[in-house]
């Protein structure tokens, strides 16, 4: 791998190496331009995939910083609280953390969202006390990304010609992955419903696709590096193929601070703290932040000048709000036979029906149903069984009784993008190196609580239709934050009420370009990664032909 | 049918190791762990296999292996309480399954934070036990019935829930780790520790 000295001036840093990091990355480097990626996780097993455990007790406890996945909640330390009124408590809020960022351990869920899902202002008004917008591009501006994206990451699938399927200009590289009995339960009553089933479409290959092997099924997915590669992570797609260029160095363990502001009004570089902790300057000409919904605002929210006082690129006052950390709600059914959904890929199929808001309902909100009911051994055997007690030989009977019995569908919902929802900096609670830690605020609109309860209300429908014996379902709860986060420097055409403009640069701030979640308008329905990257792949190509033009301004 | 099924689960197991006396069975259960250490460099559990490798050259050697947290009267107090939570009946339970060794082991390493909240609970469960049945201060020594009445009254203390959690771990998390022995756990809940699944996977993708 090419390395580059801190105070070489590199064409670009790139700030994250997930979804959206390792697009740009890749797609930079491609074009001829030099590149660091400043990731604040570690290497993972890169490159040498193989020695990913499939250990379920090394995960749970997994602490070490080199080796661990996710970002720690007791170093990347967050504080959570409802509304302003509130003190903000520690939080647990956590993300992925290491080179591929989330893709290494997401469920590798890839549903593009409907053309509608850029235009729901339009078709939905104004929802009092929201800040439902139209997105400034539209679905099919980008359509030809989604394809890009979907045949460079690897995606499986199964296109289907329905209203609540996206329209695609081409199919998916490789077919489905095969159905699971939770997909032939939610089959059985979505005949008798009629209902659309399909097969989840997954950043996992299902045939051998360009050097990499097939899943095997193991199981062990969601939560985990994949040992076979076979999980379309960008640290087994687009990273390597960034490095092959001789022009992109990852450097990892690398906590950027600050972004810096040149004289100029133009950043010059990011400060970042090293595995050591030793402040270090990255210059270059330019800064493409990548770093996830929730920590892209807070590092320009810490990035504070006498410019720009509020925060970098902050002119809006926007930085960090329109916060949608994600909801989704979950019911259970226990069936005669066993399933058996520890094996394969966390989701098997997904009901559309719903996907689109419908004013019958008589709110706004729709989502993605998905069948899931994969428990690894410890995760069963703390959950316990259903109505069981949780110790004693009541409990050990239930366990074995309901063991593999259980289908369990888990809806991805839409979340109304709210001002005061959102990503600030705590002012007493600072993270492990000392800066202040990021608070969440955040409460759903009453709109969110009511689609919730409308599909957990409809997934109990779903679950008894296909034969289910026993059903149940939680509450429904407001979400707490995750790796979902969206919004919180939403693009748009108007400087005033957007951090970014559609080609994500900041408005403020002619050569920073913020490419993540952090850029939706709205939520869609809570599967966001085919989205960043698509949006990715556009900016990226938009910002090569204004590199390559030599004014990274000038052409958009 | 169920009964039948399980007594198939169960049966290599019970068929050496019944009614195995505490010293046995720890004797056996290190013998069984740490044949196949992969973990690389997480260091807590690492280090816990490191104990584990030692432990089993002890009992390999034929000499008496030594607890790393817990004296052999707390263990046999352990044992004892895991036996409860996750019972022994036409299947192996917790104690079967080397529970204790797997706590033991895990306190002494990567739990270590726990140590004294199971040192506190060894004094409160000696108090409860002196408190409910007046002239006992080993709950080992009380029956069934008794222990649970015990249990049931500890139920929402911090002792008790953190070893609930931990006895279940104990009992499902790979054999490795000290407890699962024999994969009692994995064979209770029809798990197939397999990393290569072939469709159909259950019932109802096999089914026309």
């Amino acid at each position: 791998m090419r390395r580059f000295k801190p105070n070489t001036e590199v064409d670009f840093v790139v700030i994250g190496s997930g979804a959206a990091g390792a697009v740009m990355a890749k797609e930079l480097a491609l074009a001829g331009f030099s590149v660091v990626i400043l990731e604040q996780g570690g290497w993972g097993a890169y490159g040498h995939e193989q020695d990913y455990i499939k250990d379920e007790l090394l995960h749970m406890y997994s602490q070490d910083p080199v080796n661990r996945l996710m970002s720690d909640p007791n170093r990347q330390r967050n504080t959570f609280r409802r509304n302003d009124e509130e003190k903000a408590v520690p939080g647990t809020h956590s993300y992925g953390c290491v080179v591929g960022g989330g893709t290494v351990t997401y469920g590798a869920s890839s549903w593009r969202h409907l053309p509608y899902e850029f235009t729901e202002a339009t078709h939905e008004g104004t929802i009092a006390g929201s800040g439902l917008a139209d997105w400034p591009i539209t679905y099919e501006e980008l359509e030809p990304y989604y394809t890009k994206a979907e045949w460079q990451i690897g995606i499986s699938g199964q296109r289907v010609d329905s209203p609540f399927f996206s329209p695609m200009s081409k199919d998916y590289p490789v077919p489905p992955l095969p159905q699971k009995s939770s997909g032939a339960l939610l089959r059985i009553a979505a005949a008798k419903l009629g209902l659309t089933v399909v097969p989840n479409v997954a950043a996992i290959v299902t045939r051998p696709y360009q050097g990499r092997a097939a899943c095997v099924n193991c199981g062990m997915c969601g939560g985990y590096g994949c040992q076979v590669k076979a999980k379309s992570s960008s640290a087994v797609t687009l990273l390597p193929a960034a490095v092959a260029t001789g022009r992109c160095e990852i450097r990892v363990l690398s906590y950027v601070r600050e972004i810096s502001l040149a004289g100029n009004g133009k950043v010059s570089g990011a400060v970042y703290f090293d595995a050591q902790n030793k402040e270090i300057f990255q210059k270059a000409k330019a800064v493409v932040l990548c770093a996830n919904g929730t920590e892209t605002p807070r590092l320009l929210l810490l990035s504070k000048s006498k410019s720009f006082p509020d925060g970098l690129a902050n002119s809006s006052g926007l930085v960090g709000k329109y916060l949608m950390s994600g909801n989704a709600c979950t019911a259970s059914g226990l069936f005669d036979r066993p399933l058996e959904e520890y094996k394969g890929a966390v989701t098997g199929a997904a009901i559309l029906d719903f996907v689109p808001s419908d004013p019958k309902r008589g709110f706004y909100g729709g989502g993605r149903m998905t069948a899931r009911g994969q428990e690894s051994p410890i995760q069963y055997g703390l959950s316990g069984p259903h109505g069981a007690p949780n110790w004693g030989s009541g409990y050990k009977t239930a366990l074995k009784e309901q063991a593999n019995r259980k289908l369990t569908i888990t809806n991805f919902i839409t979340q109304l993008p709210v001002e005061t929802n959102r990503v600030d900096l705590d002012p007493e609670v600072k993270d492990a190196w000392g800066l202040p830690a990021m608070r969440i605020t955040t409460t759903s609109h009453a709109n969110d609580f009511k689609s919730m309860e409308f599909f957990r209300q409809k997934s109990l429908e779903i679950l008894k239709a296909a034969g289910a014996a026993t059903v149940w379902a939680d509450p429904v709860a407001d979400s707490t934050g995750g790796a979902h986060s969206r919004g919180t420097c939403r693009m748009g055409n108007d400087p005033k009420n957007s951090v970014v403009n559609k080609f994500h640069r900041a408005h403020d701030v002619p050569n920073l370009f913020i490419v993540d979640g952090s850029s939706f308008v709205t939520g869609g329905r809570n599967h966001p990664t085919m989205t960043i990257s698509a949006l990715a792949f556009r900016a990226a190509d938009a910002l090569v032909r204004a590199a390559c033009s030599g004014d990274l301004s000038a052409r958009i | 049918m169920e009964k039948h099924e399980a007594a198939n689960v169960a049966g290599p197991i019970c068929a050496d190791d019944s009614l195995p006396s505490r010293r046995a069975f720890l004797a056996t259960s290190v013998a069984a762990v740490a044949a196949a250490w992969i973990a690389a460099d997480w260091p807590g559990v690492v280090a816990a296999g490191e104990y584990a490798e030692q432990a089993q050259q002890t009992a390999r050697s034929g000499r008496q292996v030594t607890l790393a947290v817990f004296s052999d009267a707390q263990a046999a107090e352990l044992d004892a309480v895991v036996s409860q939570i996750i019972p022994t009946d036409d299947t192996p339970g917790a104690h079967e399954a080397g529970v204790v060794y797997f706590i033991d082991r895990s306190v002494a390493t990567f739990l270590s934070s726990s140590r004294a909240i199971y040192m506190h609970g060894f004094d409160e469960l000696q108090a409860k036990t002196a408190q409910m049945f007046p002239g006992s201060n080993k709950f080992s020594a009380l029956n069934s019935t008794q222990q649970i009445q015990i249990l049931t009254a500890m139920e929402t203390t911090p002792f008790f829930k953190m070893l609930r959690d931990h006895t279940v771990i104990g009992m499902f998390a790979s054999p490795q780790h000290g407890g699962n022995y024999r994969k009692a756990g994995w064979k209770l809940i029809g798990f197939e520790n397999t990393l290569n699944f072939t469709p159909p996977f259950g019932y109802y993708d096999a089914a026309p």
